[in-house]
């Protein structure tokens, strides 16, 4: 009779071990990005503030910067636009914002209206410079180092969790990859 | 208006899928006929309405609607039409559609096949079909709508993966889920047994063709599967023990048992909460490995992006599916009486190891699938198995599954009266060895232990099992489908034993380094490397390599591996260039550019590594002729098959 019962809760074992692997899955489920760990792209692209100047990959030689693809269409990039004024008051590290195929005068309102936490906005219209980074999906967010090179890679939209335990110490040198 | 039509379409067919289950079950269960009779109707209107949904979206496909998320995430307007049509299963929401697509088709098979059966049971297994459909709809609809919009519209697509962009893709996952989704339907007839409280012999007759078409697709899809995996992906093999190629791979073993027990519980009345069991077990397996797929548990190529809502959906459905199933299994399995005994030698008991045998193969590729899980759950630290575990441990239940198989082949039911073909086993097991050892040894200078033994087997099971039927037919008896298909899949077998242990064995990989005009020996061959040149293709940029090669000076082949570079995802692809020749597979890599004109080439040879595909073909030939077996489209009134018959499908 109970021998019977032998498959039943074998399975019961199975759904737990299944549970528990679920629950640690989102660690796992990142979207690995080829190019992590190389240089980023170089690029020379109007700047959304101020057209006198251009965003330039070479100005920003030297220092750490985070790259933020965002659109105005992008339910993401507002829900992630509090925590980018966080990171921008709290000053450790500067935002370069990629404005992606978007319309130049609603990202200005979006700006003036929401807050700006970029230190300088690139735009891209025709949507090539955001192929160029191999972009999935708005929002996504690029670490880059003084050297130029992708050390990390967020994709979504940014969380404190993710600032804290991945962009903070690799900017602050507790993490190899500042070399 | 159509993605919306589409998804309003698919809302339907989850309200038909909850009726086909209500009236599929309470119906005979209350005593109601007039509910168990609207069931075919729900089966009809659902399979209109989810036809109607596919409709939809591979319209929003072929017409580049890039304002649908699913097709801007997986089209493109340079995609050939070809692929943006096969897109609609390139991705985690389309091929669940697929998924649901064809057990709608599955069903409406089943609704029109069961006209013959007893109209109670056959509202019960539409029923239960019911329930899986409800809740991969409700999966879909839930969490995965494929018909979301994008606001604004996309500009252009994100294009397809490009290593997806190959015919092979086109086959590959539709054949491979109609074999998982053809499991259901054997789940369907079981459950519907376990409702009723009673199975006989004709459950299992009934049950037998529909299984066996099942495992017939599955053993065609995961065979284009490898082949597109060694062709296409440019691995260099052909099969990885990768969690998902296994999670198709342990339906198909225990798809095998349950193929192999269907015939002694259809012949001899046994085994029957054994069958059951298998049969709840392979579709058990198979949304298993839909779970592992989607639910970013296991981290694996294959997977799609992952997502624990998903993941924790499906474990519920699982939850309440198999939970359910084998509850219901507990209850009702101890009132099935085996009516008769058998001897040890008899049919009965080989097909008795097989299914124990077989079952443990799937157990060892479960712990290995599942072991990183377990050892994450356990705190143990991150394990990963590979092929240093799943060989050994497969072989061991697959070398004596194989000896067995030559000798059983022979073997009466009831009685074990093996000792009348004392001698034809030994006389075939002589031959048998000569041939393969003479194969190992005379063919190829080196081997390992295995190869020879395994090449025995293989060529033993071979002539095993041609012997019967050749003497069957030049004493002018006819074969019955059933044998003509078992001795197809048993041949195919001892095909694909002798093809792995050649491959196995013989394999030479090398990796050259070569400057135009330069050349390389690797084994009998000669490769002159002439050079690479940039090439275009629709919708990428590739530099392709040309490779002359010569066998002791006689040419055999121009051969042009590419490496390419999809314009929008800017994923870098190995095209490796195969040829065919004298049953030895070149394949040939382009890899790294070395500088100065000087590139990386990988060489493989592999001796007959197609031979792998053609055997599982053969093997999949034979399930669909046995399952097209005159005896199953007969009347249910007939007479069980007297014991001892010798055309016994098996």
């Amino acid at each position: 009779m109970t021998r019977f019962l032998v498959p039943l809760a074998l399975f019961a074992l199975l759904a737990v071990v299944l549970a528990i692997g679920i629950r640690h899955s989102p660690d796992k489920g990142i979207i690995a990005s080829p190019l992590l760990g190389k240089a980023a792209p170089q690029f020379s692209l109007p700047n959304l503030t101020d057209p006198a100047h251009e965003v330039r990959s070479a100005d920003l030689r030297g220092h750490w910067y985070l790259f933020n693809v965002w659109g105005t269409w992008c339910g993401g990039c507002r829900e992630e636009h509090e925590m980018l004024l966080q990171v921008h008051r709290a000053g450790v590290v500067p935002i370069v914002g990629l404005d992606w195929k978007d319309d130049d005068a609603q990202a200005l309102g979006w700006l003036t209206q929401l807050g700006n936490p970029y230190q300088s906005v690139a735009t891209d219209h025709s949507g090539r410079e955001a192929i160029e980074w191999g972009v999935y999906g708005a929002p996504e967010t690029f670490l880059v180092n003084p050297q130029g090179l992708i050390v990390y890679k967020h994709i979504g939209a940014l969380t404190p969790e993710t600032w804290t335990r991945e962009i903070l110490p690799r900017v602050s040198g507790l993490v190899g990859g500042s070399s | 208006m159509l993605p919306e039509l589409g998804h309003f379409a698919l809302i339907l067919a989850l309200l038909l899928a909850g009726l086909q289950a209500f009236f599929g079950i309470a119906g005979p269960a209350l005593g109601r006929d007039r509910w168990s009779g609207a069931v075919s109707a729900a089966v009809a209107g659902q399979a209109v309405m989810v036809a109607t949904a596919v409709g939809c979206l591979v319209s929003s496909f072929v017409s580049e609607d890039f304002s649908v998320a699913y097709v801007a995430e997986n089209a493109n307007s340079a995609l050939p039409l070809f692929y943006r049509v096969a897109a609609l299963w390139g991705a985690h929401e389309g091929s669940l559609l697929l998924w649901i697509l064809l057990l709608a088709a599955w069903t409406v098979a089943v609704a029109i096949g069961s006209a013959r059966l007893p109209p109670r049971f056959a509202a019960r297994v539409l029923g239960v079909l019911g329930v899986v459909s409800f809740g991969f709809l409700l999966f879909t609809l839930a969490t995965s709508n494929p018909f979301l919009r994008l606001n604004p519209p996309a500009p252009d697509g994100r294009d397809l993966n490009p290593i997806l962009q190959d015919p092979g893709l086109a086959v590959h996952p539709p054949i491979l889920y109609t074999g998982y989704v053809g499991f259901a339907v054997a789940f369907a007839f079981a459950s519907a047994a376990m409702l009723e409280g009673r199975l006989d012999q004709n459950w299992a007759r009934w049950t037998r063709p529909w299984t066996t078409t099942a495992w017939a697709f599955l053993t065609c899809g995961i065979a284009l599967g490898s082949f597109w995996a060694y062709y296409e992906l440019g691995w260099g093999g052909f099969w990885f023990w990768d969690p998902v190629e296994n999670a198709s791979f342990m339906p198909w073993l225990v798809g095998t048992a349950l193929v192999h027990s269907l015939a002694a519980t259809d012949k001899r009345g046994l085994f029957k909460s054994w069958t059951l069991l298998l049969a709840i077990l392979a579709f058990s397996l198979s949304l298993l490995g839909t779970f592992l797929v989607r639910s970013g548990v296991l981290v694996s190529v294959h997977s799609f992006a992952a997502d624990p809502t998903r993941g924790i959906f499906i474990l519920v459905f699982l939850i309440i599916m198999i939970g359910g199933a084998l509850t219901l299994y507990a209850w009702r399995a101890p009132l099935l009486r085996s009516a008769a005994g058998f001897e040890l030698g008899a049919r009965e008991s080989f097909l008795l190891f097989n299914n124990v045998l077989l079952v443990t193969a799937a157990g060892t590729v479960f712990a290995g699938t599942l072991a990183p899980l377990i050892s994450d759950s356990l705190k143990l630290g991150t394990l990963s198995v590979g092929p240093p575990y799943f060989n050994p441990t497969f072989m061991l239940s697959m070398l004596p599954l194989l000896a067995l198989l030559a000798v059983g082949i022979h073997a009466n039911w009831k009685r074990g009266r093996l000792k009348d073909s004392e001698r034809t086993l030994l006389y075939t097991l002589v031959v048998a060895a000569v041939l393969g050892c003479g194969f190992t040894f005379g063919l190829y200078s080196h081997a390992k232990i295995l190869t020879p033994v395994a090449a025995t087997l293989g060529v033993w099971i071979l002539l095993s099992s041609l012997i019967d039927p050749i003497d069957r037919w030049r004493r002018g008896l006819t074969l019955s489908r059933g044998v003509l298909g078992m001795t197809l899949a048993h041949c195919g077998l001892a095909l694909a034993v002798i093809a792995l242990t050649a491959v196995q064995s013989f394999t030479i990989e090398r990796d050259v380094a070569l400057a135009p005009g330069g050349t390389a020996a690797v084994g009998d061959y000669e490769f002159r490397f002439m050079g690479v040149k940039p090439v275009e293709g629709p919708n990428y940029d590739a530099v392709q390599g040309t490779l002359i090669v010569t066998r002791h000076g006689a040419p055999v082949a121009v051969l042009s591996p590419q490496k390419r570079q999809y314009w929008v995802q800017h994923q870098v692809t190995s095209e490796t260039a195969i040829r065919m020749h004298r049953g030895n597979n070149l394949l040939l890599a382009l890899g790294e550019d070395l500088g100065a004109g000087r590139w990386s080439v990988r060489v493989q040879i592999r001796p007959l590594v197609s031979l792998i595909w053609i055997a599982a073909f053969i093997m999949a030939l034979g399930g669909a002729i046995a399952a097209s077996d005159r005896r199953y489209r007969t009347a249910r009134a007939l007479a069980p098959a007297p014991a001892g018959a010798v055309e016994q499908p098996g």
